[in-house]
C-alpha cells in the first residue's frame, strides 16, 4: 500500500474522559471505580470496620441474618462478616498483588532475554515453558503444595517463623513461579514482535548495546500489552488463591482471606442463608472490575498497533 | 499432514512422560521424617515403618519413580496411606463419577457455546451480541464456587427444585444420577460456555473479516450462503481447537465444583488427600488429571491440523 | 465528454452512468473525511476506462460503488449510479445481489486473499453461475475450462480441481478473471490486479486480461496507480486525486497532451526515465566498498547469495536490481553484518570488515548507514524527532546536549523540514516526511556509504520522486556514496551510474548503467527491461510480438 504525502490533519478530540490520550468507555470507567473502591477498603480497613479483626462481639449470635448491627450477618463463631471481609481484603488482594509482581518480574526478565539473546537460551526456556504450560495449573499446584507443606513443621522449628508466614510464602512462591511462565511467553512474543521491527534493527546496526535497546526501544512500546497482562494475571492469581483457600489448602485459620471465608461459612447455604455469598461476591466483583479495565486496554493496544504498523 | 500429526503425537508422549516426572519428583521435596511427621502423636515404631515401607522412602528416587510409573501404567498406584487399601480400588468409582459429570457438562455446553458464539459473530454489534458478551464476561470473572453456591441457594435451598447435596453412589440409577448431578453440571456449564463462546465468536469474526468473505459478497451470494459455505469450513479448525482446549479446562473446574456440591468424584478425593498428605493418592489423582488434560490438548492440536485446508491438500 | 463518432461505432450502448457520486466516512464520533467527491463517469459496452490516481484518491471506492457496495464505515451519500437504466442506489437487496457477479463483476488486487482456502477453484468459480440457476454443473465446468484456455492457464482441464494455495500468484489472478467472466457480466472492475505481481508476470497477466476484454466486448473499469500499465489497456483515462476528478479524456490525449497540472506531473514523472540525474564525481578510482566472491546462506543449506562481486566508489550510486527472491536485500544485510557471510570478503576503505555485526568497532559501523523501505516501522513511534536524529550524534561523537540540539536543527534543514518539527513524533508526520527523517538519521552519523533498501517503493510516485531528488542533492553536497536496492528499473535509470542485476542470488550483469541498459543484453536483463511498461499504447503489443517470435 503506497503512502500518501498529504498533510496529516489534526485529530478532533471527541468529548469524554481520557487517559493517555484514549477515550475511556463506560464499562472501563466502572472497572476503574471498582478497583479504586477495593483498594480504598483494603487500605482503610481498620478505620471502616465496625468491629475489630477476629473479635467476637459481646452479643454473640451465630449465623445471624443481615441486620442493622451486622450488615452482612455473622459467621460460625459470631464474628461480624462485614469486618472480616474488610480485613480479609488485605490478605486476598495483598497476597495476589505480591504474587503477580513476582510472576511479572521473573517472566519479563526471562521473556525479554529469550527474545534478544537468541537461539540457545530461547529454545531451552521455551521448551521448559511449554512443558509447564501444558500442565493443569491447579492440579500441579496441589501436588507441589502437598510435598512442600510436609516440611512445614521442620522449617518452622528451624527458622522460628510462624506457620502462617510459611504457608503464605509457599503459596506466593509456588503460584508466582507457575504464573511467571505465561508472562514469559507473552513478553517473549511482544519483545520478538518489536525486535523484528526496523527501528530496533536500526539501533542494533548503530552498535547500541543490548540494555540500551531494551530500555529505549523495546520496553516503551511493550508497555500496553504488558499492563493488560498484569491485570489478567492478577485476576488468575486472585482466583487461584481464593480457590485454594476455599478448598482449605490455602490460608489457614485463624487468618482468613475471602476464599477461606467462603469455605468456613459454606455449610449454612444449605439452610438458605446467604453468608458464603458475600465473600464470594466480593471476589467476583473485583475480578469483574479488573477484567473490564483489561478488556479496554487490550482493545486500545490492538487499535494503536494497527495505526502505527 | 500425517507427518505433522505424527510429530505432534510424539511431542505429546514426551510431554506426558515429562509431566509424570514432574509430578513424581515433587516427592523429593518430602522431608526424611515424613512418616513420623504425618502421624504426629500417633506415631509408633510399627505404623511409621509401615508408612515408610508404603512409600519406599529408603530406595533411591529414580528407582521409586520407575516402580511407580510402571505400576501406574497398569493401573496400580500403591496403597492409600489413610485406609491402607489399594488406591486404584478407591479411585475407580470416583473416576467414573467425575467423568460422568464432565461428559454431562460437555454435552450441554459445547452445542450451546458454539451456537451462541456463531450467532453473536454473525450479528456483531447487535443487542444480542452485546448481551452475550456482557454475560460471558461476568461468568468468566466469577469464581466457580460463587456460581455454585448461588445456584444452590436459589434452586436448592429456597425453591427446593434440586437436592442440595449430590449424593450419588455406585447403585444410583441413570436418571437419578442426571437429577442429582444437575446443579454441579449447570455450574460447570456456565463456566466453560463463557470461555468457549468468546473464543468461538472471536474465531468466526476473524474468518468473517477475511478478504475472501468480502469477495463472496461481491459475487452476489446471499448472507446465509456466505456464512455456511465460505465462513464455517474455515472457522471449523479454530472452533474445534477451542472446544478441546475448554474441555481440558473442565478437568480443573471439576475440583472446585465437586467440593461445593459434595459430589463424590476424583476432585474431592484429591483435595482430601492433599490436606491429609496422602501422597500415593495425590500422585495418582494428579497423574490422571494431567493425562486427561494433556491428552485433550494433543487432541485439540491434531484436530486443528486435520481441519486446516492448507494442510489437507498440500502443494 | 462527448464521444467521437467512431467511438460510438466501436462501443455499444451505455451500460453505466455515474452522476455526482459522493461517498463519505461515518463513525460513531461523527462524519469523517469525504472519500469521493462529485465524480461522474460513463461507460459503454466494450469500452475500457482507466481510473488513475495515487493512494487515497478514491479509485477502489468508486469501483466498489458501481456494485452498490461500500466498505464498513463508508456510506454512499449522494449521486446516482445507473446501470442499464436502473439506479443501483434504489435497488432492493435482492436486485443488488443479482447485479453483483452477474451485471458487474469484481477482480480484486490480491487473488491469494480473495480465494477461500477451503474450497477448490472449480467450486468457487462456478458457484455464482450455479446458484443463479444460469447453468447446470457440466455447462459451468465446460465454460470454466474454456475460460482457462482463453487465459492461457496451464493444464486447463485439471486446473479447476486444485486449491488456491497450490497455484502460483499470476495463475490465481487469472483464475479470478475466469471467476468474474463466467457469468458474462456487462462490466468488469479490475482493482489494481497486477500490482502485487512481479514485473515479468505482470506482462503476461495484462495481456490475458486485454484479450479477454476484447473477445467478449465487456466494458471495464481498470483501476491502477501505474500510468504505463493503464496505457496498454484503456480507451479512456480518468485522473483522480483526493476523491475528486482532475481530468478525463481519451487515452492518447491524456498521455500525450495532458491538460491539468497534476496530470502533467504524473505523466512527466514516468517519461523522464532517461534523464540520469547522477553527477559523475571526478574521481580517484579508490574504491569505498569492495564485495568479492561473497557467499551467504540462512540456516538452510541453499545459498541466498552465490558468489557476488561488485564495488562502490566514492560518490557512486550503485543500483542493485532484481525481482523478489533475487537476494538484493540479503546482500545489504551481508554488507552490514546482520547476516554473516559464509565466504568471500567485504572490504571498506581497504579494511576487511568482520563478518558479524557484533565484531565491528563503532567507528566502522558509523561509516555505513542504512535506510529502510517502510518509514512507519523504521522509526520508534514513542520517540521525538530530536531523540531519533540526535541519538547517532550523541552516540558516535559524544557531543554535549547543546551541540546535539544544534546539529539536529542543521540536519532538519538539510532535509527541508522546519526546525520546530524536532519536538514532534513520527505519528504526526506524513509518509514522505518520515522517510526524510530516516535520511536525516542516517546523515547524522556522517557516513561515507548509505545503503538504501527500496526506499521509495512504499511511497506514492510523486513523493518518491522528491525523495530521489533529495538523495541526489545530498550526494552532491556531501559526497556520500549510495548502494541503492530496488526492483524499479525506472528509478535505476534516473539515479545510478552503475548497475548490478541479480537473479536468484547470482550477479548476472554488472557495470555502468548505459552499458548495461544498451545491447547486447544478458537475457535476464533483457527480460527485466522489456517488462517495464512504457507509456506508449502499443508497448504491450510489441513485447508480446517479440516474445512469440522468440518462442516460435
Amino acid at each position: 500500500m503506497a503512502v500518501t504525502d498529504a498533510k496529516v490533519p489534526a485529530k478532533k478530540k471527541a468529548p469524554g474522559i481520557r487517559l493517555f490520550g484514549h477515550k475511556v468507555p463506560f464499562s472501563a470507567q466502572i472497572g476503574f471505580l471498582i478497583i479504586a473502591f477495593n483498594l480504598f477498603l483494603m487500605i482503610f480497613a481498620p478505620f471502616l470496620a465496625p468491629y475489630g479483626e477476629g473479635i467476637v462481639p459481646a452479643d454473640l449470635q451465630k449465623w445471624a441474618n443481615p441486620s442493622a448491627e451486622h450488615w452482612f450477618g455473622t459467621d460460625a463463631i459470631g464474628r461480624d462478616i462485614l469486618s472480616q471481609l474488610l480485613y480479609g481484603a488485605r490478605l486476598s488482594i495483598g497476597l495476589s498483588l505480591i504474587t503477580t509482581c513476582i510472576a511479572f518480574v521473573v517472566g519479563i526478565i526471562t521473556g525479554f532475554s529469550a527474545a534478544i539473546l537468541g537461539r540457545w537460551a530461547d529454545v531451552a526456556l521455551s521448551r521448559f515453558a511449554d512443558l509447564i504450560l501444558s500442565m493443569p495449573t491447579l492440579i500441579f499446584c496441589l501436588v507441589i503444595i502437598t510435598a512442600v507443606m510436609a516440611n512445614e513443621s521442620a522449617f518452622v522449628a528451624a527458622t522460628g517463623i510462624s506457620n502462617a508466614f510459611f504457608e503464605g510464602m509457599v503459596i506466593v512462591g509456588v503460584i508466582g513461579f507457575l504464573y511467571a511462565v505465561p508472562v514469559f511467553r507473552l513478553s517473549r512474543a511482544v519483545a520478538m514482535n518489536i525486535v523484528a521491527l526496523e527501528y530496533v534493527e536500526a539501533a542494533r546496526l548503530r552498535g547500541e548495546n543490548i540494555w540500551w535497546v531494551i530500555r529505549k526501544e523495546v520496553l516503551p512500546n511493550a508497555i500496553p500489552p504488558l499492563v493488560a497482562e498484569f491485570g489478567l494475571r492478577f485476576c488468575f492469581t486472585f482466583l487461584l488463591i481464593a480457590s485454594l483457600s476455599f478448598l482449605g489448602l490455602g490460608i489457614q485459620p485463624p487468618y482468613q482471606d475471602w476464599g477461606s471465608m467462603v469455605n468456613q461459612n459454606a455449610q449454612v447455604i444449605f439452610l438458605g442463608k446467604p453468608m458464603p455469598l458475600f465473600p464470594a461476591g466480593a471476589i467476583a466483583l473485583l475480578t469483574i472490575g479488573v477484567n473490564l479495565v483489561v478488556d479496554w486496554l487490550l482493545s486500545v493496544y490492538s487499535r494503536a498497533h494497527g495505526e502505527n504498523a | 499432514m500425517l507427518k505433522l500429526i505424527a510429530q505432534r503425537l510424539a511431542l505429546g508422549l514426551i510431554t506426558l512422560w515429562a509431566a509424570s516426572v514432574l509430578i513424581f519428583f515433587t516427592t523429593a521435596l518430602l522431608p526424611g521424617d515424613f512418616a513420623s511427621a504425618m502421624l504426629g502423636q500417633q506415631a509408633t515404631a510399627e505404623n511409621t515403618a509401615a508408612i515408610r515401607a508404603e512409600l519406599n522412602l529408603d530406595r533411591p528416587l529414580v528407582l521409586r519413580y520407575t516402580d511407580w510409573l510402571s505400576g501406574a501404567v497398569r493401573g496400580e498406584f500403591g496403597n492409600s496411606l489413610a485406609s491402607h487399601r489399594p488406591v486404584s480400588d478407591e479411585i475407580k468409582p470416583r473416576l467414573f463419577n467425575t467423568f460422568f459429570l464432565a461428559i454431562y457438562a460437555a454435552l450441554v455446553a459445547v452445542p450451546l457455546a458454539v451456537f451462541l458464539g456463531v450467532m453473536a459473530a454473525i450479528r456483531q454489534g447487535s443487542t444480542f451480541d452485546r448481551g452475550v458478551n456482557v454475560g460471558a464476561l461476568l461468568t468468566i470473572s466469577v469464581p466457580e464456587f460463587f456460581l455454585g453456591y448461588l445456584l444452590m441457594m436459589f434452586l436448592a435451598a429456597h425453591f427446593r427444585i434440586f437436592p442440595v447435596l449430590s449424593a450419588v453412589n455406585a447403585s444410583t440409577p441413570f436418571f437419578s444420577r442426571l437429577y442429582f448431578a444437575f446443579l454441579p453440571m449447570i455450574t460447570l456449564v456456565l463456566v466453560i460456555v463463557a470461555h468457549m463462546m468468546r473464543m468461538t465468536r472471536a474465531s468466526v469474526l476473524q474468518v468473517m473479516a477475511s478478504p475472501y468473505i468480502e469477495m463472496a459478497y461481491l459475487k452476489g451470494l446471499p448472507k446465509w450462503r456466505v456464512v455456511v459455505q465460505h465462513a464455517l469450513p474455515n472457522a471449523l479448525a479454530p472452533i474445534v481447537n477451542v472446544i478441546a482446549l475448554n474441555l481440558a479446562y473442565l478437568v480443573v473446574g471439576v475440583v472446585v465444583v465437586e467440593r461445593v456440591f459434595v459430589y463424590p468424584g476424583m476432585g474431592q478425593m484429591l483435595v482430601d488427600a492433599v490436606s491429609k498428605r496422602n501422597v500415593p493418592v495425590v500422585l495418582a489423582c494428579g497423574l490422571i488429571f494431567a493425562v486427561v488434560f494433556i491428552g485433550l490438548n494433543i487432541l485439540a492440536d491434531v484436530l486443528s491440523i486435520m481441519s486446516n485446508p492448507r494442510l489437507r491438500h498440500p502443494r | 465528454m462527448s464521444q467521437t463518432a467512431s467511438a460510438q461505432q466501436r462501443f455499444g450502448e451505455q451500460v453505466l452512468d455515474v452522476e455526482a457520486l459522493r461517498i463519505e466516512v461515518r463513525t460513531d464520533a461523527g462524519p469523517g473525511p469525504v472519500l469521493v467527491d462529485d465524480v461522474s463517469l460513463q461507460l459503454r459496452q466494450g469500452e475500457v476506462l482507466g481510473l488513475i490516481g495515487e493512494s487515497g484518491a478514491g479509485k477502489s471506492t468508486i469501483g466498489l460503488a458501481t456494485m452498490g457496495y461500500s466498505r464498513s464505515g463508508c456510506f454512499i451519500t449522494g449521486g446516482k449510479i445507473v446501470f442499464r437504466g436502473k439506479d443501483v442506489r434504489e435497488m432492493t437487496r435482492d436486485e443488488r445481489q443479482d447485479l453483483r457477479g452477474h451485471g458487474v463483476a469484481y477482480i480484486a488486487q490480491s487473488a491469494a486473499a480473495s480465494f477461500n482456502p477451503a474450497l477448490t477453484l472449480y467450486e468457487q468459480i462456478c458457484e455464482i453461475a450455479l446458484r443463479r440457476g444460469l447453468m447446470k454443473e457440466e455447462e459451468a465446468k465446460a465454460e470454466a475450462i474454456r475460460l482457462f484456455k482463453e487465459l492461457e492457464l496451464p493444464n486447463p482441464e485439471k486446473f479447476g480441481e486444485r486449491y488456491p494455495h497450490q497455484v502460483s500468484g499470476g495463475q490465481l489472478q487469472r483464475a479470478m478473471a475466469a471467476m468474474a467472466m463466467i457469468t458474462k457480466p456487462s462490466i468488469l472492475v479490475f482493482d489494481e490486479p497486477t500490482t502485487a505481481l512481479d514485473v515479468t508476470t505482470q506482462v503476461e497477466v495484462l495481456a490475458s486480461f486485454r484479450k479477454l476484454i476484447r473477445e467478449h466486448r465487456t466494458a471495464a473499469l481498470y483501476i491502477t496507480h501505474d500510468l504505463a500499465v493503464v496505457a496498454q489497456i484503456a480507451d479512456r483515462i480518468m485522473v483522480l486525486r483526493h476523491g475528486k476528478m482532475i481530468e478525463v479524456g481519451d487515452a492518447t490525449q491524456i498521455l500525450q497532451a495532458p491538460r491539468e497540472e497534476y496530470t502533467r506531473r504524473l505523466v512527466a514523472e514516468r517519461t523522464v526515465a532517461n534523464q540520469n540525474l547522477h553527477q559523475a564525481q571526478s574521481e580517484t578510482a579508490k574504491p569505498l566498498l569492495e564485495i568479492t566472491n561473497v557467499v551467504a546462506s540462512y540456516r538452510s543449506l541453499t545459498r541466498v547469495i552465490n558468489d557476488v562481486t561488485l564495488s562502490v566508489e566514492r560518490g557512486d550510486t550503485v543500483a542493485v536490481v532484481g525481482e523478489s527472491g533475487s537476494g538484493k536485500s540479503t546482500l545489504a544485510r551481508v554488507v552490514v553484518g546482520l547476516l554473516p557471510r559464509s565466504s568471500g570478503d567485504v572490504r571498506f576503505q581497504g579494511e576487511s570488515l568482520p563478518a558479524r555485526l557484533q565484531d565491528r568497532p563503532r567507528d566502522q559501523l558509523r561509516r555505513i548507514q542504512m535506510i529502510y523501505q517502510m518509514p512507519d516501522v523504521a522509526l520508534n513511534p514513542r520517540q521525538t524527532l530530536a531523540e531519533i536524529i540526535g541519538r547517532p550524534v550523541e552516540f558516535y561523537f559524544g557531543r554535549s546536549k547543546d551541540q546535539v540540539r544544534e546539529r539536529v536543527g542543521e540536519l532538519l534543514r538539510h532535509i527541508d523540514l522546519p526546525e520546530s518539527f524536532a519536538s514532534r513524533r513520527p505519528g504526526e508526520l506524513s509518509g514522505g516526511q518520515k522517510q526524510r527523517v530516516c535520511i536525516a538519521r542516517a546523515l547524522a552519523a556522517e557516513p561515507e556509504l548509505i545503503i538504501c533498501d527500496e526506499v521509495t517503493s512504499a511511497l506514492d510516485q510523486l513523493v518518491g520522486e522528491e525523495i530521489l531528488r533529495l538523495l541526489n542533492r545530498l550526494q552532491e553536497e556531501l559526497g556520500v556514496a549510495y548502494m541503492f536496492i530496488t526492483h524499479d528499473l525506472g528509478t535505476v535509470k534516473r539515479i545510478a551510474n552503475k548497475v548490478a542485476v541479480m537473479l536468484k542470488g547470482q550477479l548476472v550483469a554488472y557495470g555502468e548503467t548505459d552499458k548495461i541498459f544498451s545491447p547486447p543484453f544478458h537475457p535476464y536483463t533483457e527480460l527485466l527491461l522489456s517488462s517495464v511498461p512504457e507509456m506508449r499504447a502499443d508497448w504491450l503489443d510489441e513485447v508480446l510480438a517479440k516474445r512469440t517470435r522468440k518462442n516460435a
